[in-house]
């Protein structure tokens, strides 16, 4: 009797579990699909980190070398700008706590702004680099992302260390900051920003119209 | 005879870490009184001054008490001075500085401003040693020596830099960074009028390295000077060279006095702390803007973000 309820009571888990796990499957691989189509193909790695550096610095270094006009380089070091940074993140950092009252609309219009403003700016500050280049060195995890160390060898000038933070939690891995000799983007750029809202006493939609004009 | 004493007196504050740094001006003072009874010179003179001085200075410096320190790690009291000096600062760099940079550079041929702007860094790599010493950076002070020998030797006088072809760099150091390396406080942000942005300790460094140059001992009158006259002109191809990039934050930036203050004291912090790593912001975790300041790497008043 303690047997024959035993076997029955196991056939009949098995039973239960077959039909769970029968139901279950389909449901398990259409989740795992779309977990695998929504998030990055693979986690980001040290070595892909030092990949896209060395695809920037491999960008940059063709601009450098190459018998171009200066305005034509500014042009190509904007081109590479956009490409390889997260500009949307970046821009979002920058705004601070504003971003947090800002519309949908508004914070659109402002990544739109800055992007153009950033790249222009930073391309100008490449335009030193005419005549030297930049060597990556090492990359390494920090916290949720990766920094890679490059050594910038300029004419008559000692080597100085421009830094690269990467991360591909924008889907793509991208760099959201960038330190030459210890200045970093984000905060020099956040204090821009900010003061560029005060003078406006925080009007938002004057801010970036402001940044716009900015040549 | 003083110089070597000089040296003595330097290494004994350098072997010494772990008094004050007051009690290290003392044992100066008295070395330098010792000095003083058998062979009194100019130099020692000049020693003693500096030394008065930085106590003086020393403590005056200010230290930030809870809530005086900015995002940023801007400790910035001297505000409204330092904003008068920042605006005669960039009167002067519109008036006299900027146009003269940008004439030397293109009239002046490029090799021409280069060998001026090596012999001047030749020239002043003795007080970089003696600054190595200071802080017990041995290996520094050799790099540097030998790049002095090599430069003074093979690139004629210091003119060429055969020692940068070789991979052979100076290794910066300047008595700001000694005192860091002491333990003194950065102080508060000042601006200088002339000299531009600065701490409290790096503008007492700045004021002593004016005689912790052992050339200046050693060189007989004019020729002492041509240090500081090619330093000059080595300055002005700087502005020149690097022309654009000092307008955008003098001129284009929404406000140049905060935007100089960021930049110079993210610099200063980086040449004088080195690795940054775990004090790095992640902008992926602060998506509301960055309210929270602990959220903030350079929120902590004391926490030098390049330290250790």
């Amino acid at each position: 009797m303690q047997t024959l309820t035993q076997t029955h009571m196991q056939t009949l888990t098995r039973n239960k579990r077959g039909l769970v796990g029968r139901l279950m499957a389909p449901i398990m691989a259409l989740v795992m699909g779309v977990m695998i189509a929504t998030s990055p193909a693979q986690a980001l790695t040290d070595e892909g980190a030092k990949r896209l550096v060395d695809g920037i610095v491999g960008d940059i270094n063709k601009v450098i070398a190459a018998p171009t006009s200066e305005g034509q380089k500014i042009n190509d070091f904007q081109r590479i700008f956009n490409r390889y940074a997260d500009v949307p993140t970046i821009a979002r950092y920058t705004l601070g706590v504003d971003a947090r009252r800002a519309t949908p609309a508004q914070m659109k219009a402002f990544t739109d702004a800055f992007q153009i403003y950033v790249s222009r700016k930073y391309g100008k500050r490449f335009r030193e680099f005419i005549g030297g280049k930049i060597e990556v060195q090492a990359a390494r995890k920090v916290k949720n992302f990766h920094e890679v160390k490059t050594i910038a060898h300029l004419r008559g000038e000692s080597p100085f260390e421009v830094t690269f933070l990467v991360s591909d939690r924008s889907g793509q891995p991208k760099f959201f900051n960038m330190f030459i000799e210890g200045v970093n983007m984000l905060l020099t750029e956040r204090t821009e920003i900010g003061a560029m809202l005060d003078k406006r006493r925080g009007n938002i939609d004057q801010m970036i119209d402001d940044l716009r004009r900015l040549k | 005879m003083c110089h070597t004493d000089y040296g003595a007196i330097v290494l004994e504050c350098h072997f010494a870490p772990n008094e004050t740094i007051i009690r290290k001006q003392f044992g100066m003072e008295k070395k330098l009184y010792q000095a003083r009874s058998s062979d009194m010179t100019g130099s020692v003179r000049r020693g003693i001054m500096a030394a008065l001085f930085m106590g003086l200075a020393l403590s005056g410096c200010s230290t930030p008490g809870p809530g005086d320190v900015q995002p940023g790690g801007i400790y910035d009291p001297h505000e409204a001075v330092n904003r008068r000096n920042h605006e005669l600062n960039r009167a002067l760099d519109r008036a006299l500085v900027r146009p003269a940079g940008k004439e030397y550079t293109k009239v002046v041929p490029e090799p021409v401003t280069m060998t001026v702007s090596n012999f001047a860094s030749n020239l002043s790599l003795p007080g970089t040693v003696v600054n190595n010493l200071l802080q017990g950076d041995l290996k520094g002070a050799w790099v540097n020596s030998f790049r002095f020998s090599f430069n003074t030797v093979f690139g004629i006088g210091g003119l060429g830099d055969p020692a940068g072809d070789v991979g052979i760099y100076e290794q910066k150091a300047d008595f700001g960074g000694t005192l860091a390396k002491w333990g003194v406080p950065e102080g508060a942000y000042v601006e200088l009028p002339l000299l531009g942005p600065s701490t409290e300790r790096d503008a007492v460094g700045k004021f002593v390295d004016l005689f912790t140059d052992p050339l200046s001992y050693v060189l007989p009158s004019p020729e002492k000077y041509y240090g500081t006259g090619t330093k000059v002109l080595s300055g002005l191809g700087s502005r020149g060279r690097y022309a654009e990039t000092i307008d955008s934050i003098l001129y284009d930036s929404a406000d140049s006095y905060a935007q100089s203050r960021a930049i110079y004291l993210q610099n200063r912090r980086f040449e004088l702390g080195g690795d940054a790593g775990s004090d790095y912001v992640d902008p992926y975790d602060d998506q509301s803007g960055g309210s929270d300041p602990y959220a903030d790497p350079y929120a902590d008043p004391y926490a030098d973000p390049y330290a250790e």
